[in-house]
């Protein structure tokens, strides 16, 4: 699978996770986020980007926790929850922000 | 949500009327090369696949007497047909025990026994064609090797065993499942199905102790790779990351503290589970739960306690002595290996643990048998130990407790829907689907009994719950660890609440 954007063509996996954590560019990300059906407000750029910025120190995606954390620094303590979380990414916090991301898709029993 | 309905709840529990082929077209992605290689398996179809899967067959035949008894023995007699929750789920025949092992079963007559070898169509043997081997790919990634069906057939036919079996075959001609061979994989690059690196976990581990601290007044450890602990605390990767798997590892670590132990999570061996036994691959199973005995051989610890995961327990109780033992050098007066439940459960015994009940007064649980904890295993020193002991932990820390219909508890009880290597997005058709007897028991109680909570034994269980509830109209956070109610009610020596509750009760005695 592949996404277009500008003429270029952006390798997929077979859910629609990018292969190529590198290809990764904001545009891509709006991209990403409308075969979601997700519009990329504030508080999801924030997810995101605090998913990338951990993903980049720590080749994983956060802990659920961890995330959540953040999250309640950022945006105030009341949006520190995984129910806000998944106000925005009704999906799920970790699979469908993490393909908006770029990043690698979490396996495992989760 | 997905495009496929979701079942609606039976008015009466009768066989479902047969709907042919309703599931034909569910399959897992397909392993690419990159995670079959790892396994020891090739990246794709080969080109004699048919002579390669038969002599496959036969290799597994002669090594495993079980699989081949299984084969011959079924004599139709229809008691499994209705026994299987993805059968009731879909209503397709070759979801009926009977029909998923027929499919293994036609081709072993065909090539192993002298009347399918002349008189195929006599006695219902089948070549192996194309056509089959993807059925096979279909129908074995619909089952969850839970074994509820082979408690009700006379002759104890294990349709997780043909599945296993299947699956071997399927991974050795080159078509493997991507969702179990890439977390194999996993494991063996980086120590755990979720991938998690050993920086990423201690520092996720800190976190968690922090955050505890704030709660509690005290500092209660998650400690990674400490030598010379005495318990190694083995337990799902999911714990360190799902929700509301974590709020069970708080709880082992508060029972831990409690009880005054020394002991540790390895980052070798970060990972309880082991999905090679669900690809039916005894190499695979043995490697990675290898590393369980290095960590333990390396940090010289006397004791190995498993968190809360169902096959992995399945493992360590059924089959670690053959696959890693003997544990010679572990303490022989504690039972080898030993579930957290019945860890925590000793302790209550022994009355070293106080707990405030009042602090669950808030849920009104019921508690769901972990197919491989209730069919697979036992524990503590009595018969039926896996499910008492569960159960006598959740009412030793909450008030409010109700059993589901029997039917579908303990040796009897429902798959989640998401075991043996399904709980992947790409078979959220079959999950869902699959749940449907846990969730029709699951709402009477509800109704009934105004039951909020959920508790399971399992990550695999857990992590299926969160997804399949909101399906069925229920919230996804209904449930729950079963360590996560022993933390909540736990009274910690020395903590803010227990010095509140102390001042309180000195008060209203003057």
């Amino acid at each position: 699978m592949a996404i277009e954007i500008g003429g270029k063509s952006i390798e997929t996996d077979e859910e629609g996770y990018l292969v190529d954590l590198s290809d990764w560019t904001e545009e891509i990300a709006l991209e990403l986020a409308k075969s979601e059906s997700l519009e990329m407000d504030e508080p999801r750029w924030e997810v995101v980007n605090f998913l990338r910025e951990y993903y980049d120190e720590y080749q994983i995606a956060p802990a659920v926790r961890v995330l959540t954390k953040a999250i309640g620094k950022k945006l105030g303590k009341d949006k520190g929850n995984s129910k806000y979380l998944y106000e925005l990414f009704p999906y799920g916090p970790g699979k469908q922000a993490c393909k908006i991301a770029g990043l690698p898709k979490p396996t495992g029993c989760i | 949500m997905a495009d496929f309905d979701t079942p609606e709840y039976r008015k009466y529990r009768d066989i479902p009327k047969l709907e042919e082929g309703t599931m034909s077209d569910s399959a897992p992605f397909i392993a690419k090369p990159v995670f079959q290689g790892p396994l020891g398996f090739p990246g794709e179809l080969v080109e004699n696949w048919q002579e390669v899967a038969i002599d496959k067959m036969g290799d597994l035949l002669g090594k495993y007497r079980g699989l081949q008894v299984y084969l011959d023995s079924c004599v139709k007699c229809g008691a499994c047909t209705d026994k299987c929750h993805y059968f009731i789920g879909t209503k397709d025949p070759k979801n009926m025990p009977v029909g998923r092992q027929d499919l293994l079963r036609s081709v072993y007559r065909r090539y192993f026994t002298f009347a399918g070898k002349y008189f195929p169509k006599l006695v219902g043997a089948k070549d192996l064609t194309k056509e089959v081997l993807d059925d096979w790919y279909s129908y074995f990634h619909q089952c969850s090797q839970c074994r509820r069906c082979s408690v009700y057939c006379p002759y104890g036919i294990d349709t997780a065993e043909i599945s296993m079996a299947a699956r071997e075959i399927l991974d050795t001609v080159g078509i493997g499942q991507k969702y179990c061979n890439e977390i194999i994989g996993k494991v063996y690059t980086i120590g755990n199905n979720l991938g998690l690196p050993k920086r990423a976990l201690r520092d996720t581990l800190l976190d968690l102790e922090e955050e505890i601290e704030e709660e509690t007044g005290l500092p209660i450890k998650l400690p990674l790779d400490v030598k010379g602990a005495d318990i190694l605390l083995v337990t799902p990767s999911a714990d360190f990351f799902a929700e509301p798997h974590i709020d069970g590892l708080i709880g082992y670590a508060k029972v831990f503290h409690e009880a005054g132990v020394n002991w540790t999570l390895s980052s070798h061996a970060s990972e309880a589970g082991n999905f090679g036994m669900f690809i039916g691959s005894y190499e695979n199973m043995q490697d990675v739960a290898m590393r369980v005995r290095q960590a333990a051989e390396d940090l010289g610890v006397k004791r190995i306690v498993h968190g809360e995961c169902g096959h992995a327990w399945r493992i360590a109780y059924s089959f670690w002595n053959t696959l890693i033992g003997p544990w010679d050098f572990l303490d022989q007066n504690y039972p080898i290996p030993q579930h957290i439940c019945e860890y925590t459960w000793d302790l209550i015994e022994n009355n070293k643990l106080n707990f405030d009940k009042s602090e669950n007064d808030h849920r009104v649980m019921t508690f769901h048998d972990s197919c491989n904890v209730a069919r697979a295993t036992r524990m503590g020193d009595k018969p039926g130990g896996q499910f008492e002991i569960p159960r006598n932990v959740i009412k030793a820390v909450c008030n409010h407790y109700y059993e589901m219909d029997p039917e579908t508890t303990k040796e009897g009880t429902y798959c989640c829907g998401g075991g043996g290597g399904l709980l992947t997005d790409d078979l959220m058709e079959i999950r869902v689907k699959g749940a449907l007897p846990r969730m029709e028991a699951l709402n009477e109680v509800v109704e009934d009994h105004g039951v909020t909570n959920m508790a399971a034994i399992c990550a695999i269980c857990k992590s299926q719950f969160s997804k399949v509830l909101p399906y069925y109209k229920m919230p996804m956070d209904m449930i729950v660890s079963v360590h996560q109610l022993v933390g909540d009610a736990l009274i910690l020596t020395g903590s803010k609440e227990a010095l509140e509750a102390l001042e309180a009760a000195e008060s209203s005695e003057e």
